[in-house]
């Protein structure tokens, strides 16, 4: 081997080294960044989660970010079951199923009516149609407050007001933009000649949403459903105005708990209601994340 | 008759959502525009008295601390939003192995609402309490953070925990959008010798247009909201320095029964709305002549 | 004794103006929902349940009724208001004023109230003459509660005038001790302002100043001097004061972190949640020179239909001014009875001397309501006062700035 390529050799072998070390280190740079990153998101849910389990006093002296010195569940435990929302000290528990029986119907009927509409907008476009998806998509931008005392008088003449229909029905209301949104964005990419190909054969408006949109579906689904579950299950200006004794859901209850204005503060009870309040959210987020991507990945955020 | 049907049918479809969005958000609009013409206190009454409100409105120095507010956290909201969610979006397309997991922490915070979290981060960013006092402890004795108690930098604080909330969102939509660009032509440019960086710039992100637009509306719409935010990170204050104008209108028309001041308002927001909306609208249905 | 033969009279009251077997019954909307306070509700409704009557809870906690006023606009606009609902000062009155609420003068005139209670509060409690709410205690808000160790340590008596406090406050601060420990929110702020005025000014500047809302006083150098005096507080607390809660507060100086803390008698509970003593772990004693500024809590009644609604409103009014029911809610709140006639044996030396207080005030006409809690004006009034307040208390804005400002936010809201 002659010299120069001996030279030529070493020197590719230093600049690989180089190209490799500076690979190495950008990698590194990458997992730091997304680990410190992470710890910006978890902090809060780290605070709730120390603080849910210390003593009172432990509390009242202590740091916010260090571990419990004993670890106590029954702040959980009154959470669940005996903490005071009013004079009934029966905790989160008897308000859980009030959310449930609010939020399921919501999510389903709200999405169900997104997906016709999101149907009819992105398919069967007429004069017009792209003129009243813009006023139903304005709908998403109405911050309920305003709507609260009109919502009011209007629910009192239906006479709905306080029960869980009432409430129902002004999820869906307030959810027909969203989902009509993302289902229509969605269906926006199925290509025009398959709806022509089945109408040339005979199929009608409802065989061909059953039998060709319906079943592909499902990723945009479970986006239209994680949304608005989230929105709807958090939701407490709604539940707070429309609800009476018996009909109240969590949120309410959670805010009795943990915002009252002139007694004694038990902070680790209010961090473990917080926290169990938003268990069935947490778990639909951490469960369906995947899909969550996946959904959203299925063409339903192009423009 | 079943022809006639048959041809009508999607507009029957879309008809009971035309009719509650009618009645439920612009007939309920119009009533708050109506009512702000009224002099309202308790309860709302129906005679006209002209723009008093809105006068009494331009005057009130809290008002103006909540306007600005808006502005200032708007903008500064989506901007870091939309700049962070790309950041992580990228980042995590970069063939992560913990990807899984790492995307779960970032969206999280959406889930919880700030009934639920609001207590913690007021902790966290309470001088004596939180990060400040942690850092010192470790030994950073004149680190200070106490924007939260600062009237001119606490507005900042609800960007900060706007942002941890939101931002996972967005970078979920971008990670969808990252996924679905042509891998052919990422390739032929990498074939090319076109730099990582250099490829991300000029085909990956204009290629994203839609997204940016689409996050643009989810986070305007959560900025416009923002209500359980401000009422648990600061409650308006210090004084009333993170106003914002949708805890303005719930103050006047649920504390202080002057229904009268909340409804113009609620009116003034809701032109604010309508005029970042308009456009956006209209860029939307531009591109949809196919 | 007297409270059965009362209760008797209730029944019979309800029962002669209904038929046969009507059954009391009241939704009561109210935002008690911690552990102590809870309790004390409590006591009410066993008292309501155990004269056959069905309660049914409707509790809305947070920022001392806010999120309960929402829910109660919205009932009453969709026809469906709460039977009883807990509300204070002129929000009563304008409740009236909408038509909303109901009125059980027959029973009170029965029951004779007009001389149970004392004769400077009762109007809060009528509507045109009528009464149309019960009231359930009397709170004093104007309290400096210290830390007896500081104070003894440091030689100083529980000040009773600002210049007292502020001398106090002056040699804390020499001897390193943080002398006012203070929660930075509006409605804190409020307390510390009101405090202040009558503090400063006497029982009739506060009277034209915060009730009448006279331009003048509002205008006045005194108003001027108030606000100097607020500025000389606000050096007194420490930097992180903003957002805190009251209770933390009082945790600091229950903690000797700081020596006095400014706050309603409900404070009292937290020191006693901790295990402290009045007199012995810590004083309470008031800088307004023997003026008495109070809170009423107190439940209104709305219109409502149905015999068994309007039977539950008169038994659960009877109840509230029972004198069982005055003696443990307030021994559970801080409070003292609204009730004159209740016996204060079992009452703590802080509640004792706030009775002593009361009657003392009363005499030279020093009862004066508090418009921080929403007993002076009317909300949309108080709010502006206090927007005012808080925005110079948590900036360097002068006195003057501070007095035309309060004077124009005053103007703006009538």
């Amino acid at each position: 081997m002659t010299d120069t390529t001996l030279n030529t050799m070493q020197m590719n072998e230093r600049a690989n080294r180089a190209r490799m070390w500076k690979r190495i280190t950008l990698r590194f740079g990458l997992y730091a960044m997304l680990i410190l990153f992470a710890l910006y998101y978890l902090m809060p849910l780290f605070v709730m989660l120390v603080t849910s389990l210390k003593s009172l006093d432990e509390i009242r002296s202590g740091a916010l970010l260090t571990l419990p010195r004993e670890v106590h569940i029954e702040p959980w435990i009154t959470a669940w079951s005996n903490a005071c929302t009013g004079t009934t000290c029966q905790g989160l528990r008897p308000y859980f199923w009030n959310s449930v029986l609010i939020s399921v119907p919501a999510v389903l009927i709200s999405t169900a009516i997104g997906a016709f509409n999101g149907y009819v907008l992105a398919q069967w476009r007429f004069r017009g149609s792209n003129i009243l998806f813009a006023l139903m998509l304005f709908g998403c931008f109405i911050p309920f407050q305003v709507v609260i005392l009109p919502m009011a008088l209007t629910l009192g003449a239906l006479k709905i007001a306080g029960t869980i229909p009432g409430l129902v029905l002004v999820h869906v209301i307030y959810g027909i933009g969203f989902t009509t949104l993302f289902f229509r964005n969605f269906y926006v990419t199925v290509p025009a000649e398959l709806l022509k190909a089945a109408k040339v054969d005979g199929a009608g408006f409802f065989r061909i949403f059953f039998s060709i949109f319906l079943p592909i579906s499902p990723p945009i689904i479970v986006v239209t459903v994680i949304w608005e579950f989230t929105q709807i299950w958090n939701d407490f200006l709604f539940g707070v105005s429309f609800s009476q004794a018996g009909t109240q859901p969590i949120t309410v209850a959670l805010n009795n708990i943990v915002n009252s204005t002139t007694g004694v503060k038990e902070y680790n009870v209010d961090m473990a209601a917080a926290i169990i309040a938003a268990l069935p959210t947490l778990f639909v987020y951490v469960v369906a994340g995947k899909y969550f991507i996946r959904g959203l990945t299925a063409g339903s955020v192009k423009g | 008759m079943t022809d006639w049907l048959e041809k009508h049918v999607p507009k029957l479809v879309l008809m009971p959502s035309l009719v509650a969005i009618f009645v439920f958000v612009y007939g309920f609009i119009g009533w708050t525009a109506y009512v702000s013409f009224t002099r309202s206190r308790l309860l709302p009454k129906y005679d006209l008295v002209g723009a008093i409100q809105y006068e009494k409105l331009a005057t009130s120095p809290r008002w103006e601390v909540a306007l600005t507010n808006l502005a200032i956290f708007g903008i500064l909201f989506i901007l870091f939003a939309t700049v962070i969610g790309l950041i992580l979006a990228i980042m995590l397309d970069q063939k992560i192995r913990t990807e899984g997991p790492l995307r779960t922490i970032y969206l999280y915070p959406m889930a919880l609402s700030f009934i639920v979290t609001g207590t913690a981060w007021k902790w966290i960013l309470n001088p004596g309490l939180g990060i400040e006092s942690v850092f010192r402890d470790l030994g950073f004795e004149n680190f200070t953070f106490d924007w939260l108690v600062n009237p001119d930098l606490a507005i900042y604080t609800v960007v900060i925990a706007g942002v941890w909330q939101s931002s996972g969102f967005v970078m979920a939509l971008f990670l969808a959008g990252l996924r679905s660009v042509d891998g052919e032509i990422i390739r032929a440019a990498m074939v090319d010798g076109v730099s990582t960086p250099r490829i991300y710039m000029s085909i990956i992100i204009p290629s994203m247009a839609p997204i940016f637009l689409s996050s643009f509306i989810v986070l305007s719409h959560l900025a416009i909201k923002s209500f359980d935010l401000v009422v648990a990170l600061t409650g308006g204050g210090p004084g009333y320095s993170t106003d914002l104008p949708a805890t303005f209108m719930y103050a006047m028309a649920f504390s202080r029964g002057d229904i009268g001041q909340a409804a113009s308002s609620a009116t003034v927001m809701m032109m604010i709305v309508t005029a970042i909306v308009i456009p956006y609208l209209y860029s939307e249905l531009r591109s949809r002549h196919d | 004794m007297k409270n059965s033969l009362l209760l008797t009279s209730a029944l019979a009251l309800g029962l002669a103006s209904t038929t046969a077997n009507a059954e009391p019954q009241a939704e009561v909307l109210h935002w008690w929902t911690s552990g102590g306070e809870a309790a004390a509700v409590k006591v009410l409704m066993e008292d309501f349940t155990a004269n056959g009557g069905t309660w049914t809870d409707m509790p809305v906690a947070g920022g001392g009724g806010d999120a309960a006023m929402t829910a109660l606009r919205a009932r009453v606009l969709s026809g469906n208001a709460p039977t009883a609902v807990q509300l204070v000062g002129p929000s009563i009155q304008e409740w009236f004023e909408e038509g909303a609420l109901a009125n059980i003068n027959d029973l009170a005139q029965e029951e004779d109230w007009d001389n149970l209670l004392p004769q400077p509060i009762q109007y809060h409690l009528k509507c045109d003459g009528n009464y149309c709410a019960a009231p359930v205690n009397i709170h004093r808000v104007d309290w400096i509660w210290g830390n007896s160790n500081i104070l003894n340590d440091a030689g100083i008596e529980p000040p009773k005038t600002w210049a007292e406090f502020n001398a106090a406050a002056e040699k804390l601060q020499g001897m390193g001790i943080l002398p006012l420990a203070h929660g930075g929110q509006a409605w804190q702020d409020a307390t510390l302002f009101e405090a202040v005025v009558v503090g400063l000014g006497g029982p009739e500047f506060y009277k034209r100043a915060l009730v009448d809302l006279d331009m003048d006083a509002l205008k006045s150098d005194q108003m001027v001097e108030v606000f100097d005096q607020m500025r000389t507080l606000r050096g007194y607390v420490d930097d992180n004061f903003s957002g805190r809660d009251w209770n933390l507060a009082t945790a600091m100086v229950i903690n000797g972190e700081a020596a006095f803390q400014i706050m309603g008698d409900w404070a009292k509970g937290e020191f006693i949640a901790a295990g402290k003593e009045p007199g012995k772990d810590f004083t309470c004693s008031s800088p307004s020179n023997g003026a008495y500024l109070y809170n009423v809590d107190s439940f209104a009644f709305f219109n409502v239909d149905g015999e068994d609604r309007q039977a539950g409103q008169k038994l659960l009014a009877s109840l509230t001014m029972g004198k069982n029911f005055q003696k443990v809610f307030n021994l559970n709140k801080g409070s003292i009875p609204a009730r004159m006639d209740v016996s204060m044996d079992e009452f703590d030396s802080c509640g004792v001397q706030s009775k002593q207080d009361l009657g003392a005030a009363i005499e030279h006409n020093a009862l004066l309501p508090s418009f921080a809690h929403g007993m002076a004006m009317r909300g949309a009034q108080a709010g502006a006062v206090t927007d005012v307040v808080t925005a110079h208390f948590n900036s360097d804005m002068s006195s003057e700035e501070a007095v035309a400002q309060l004077a124009q936010a005053v103007a703006a809201s009538q």
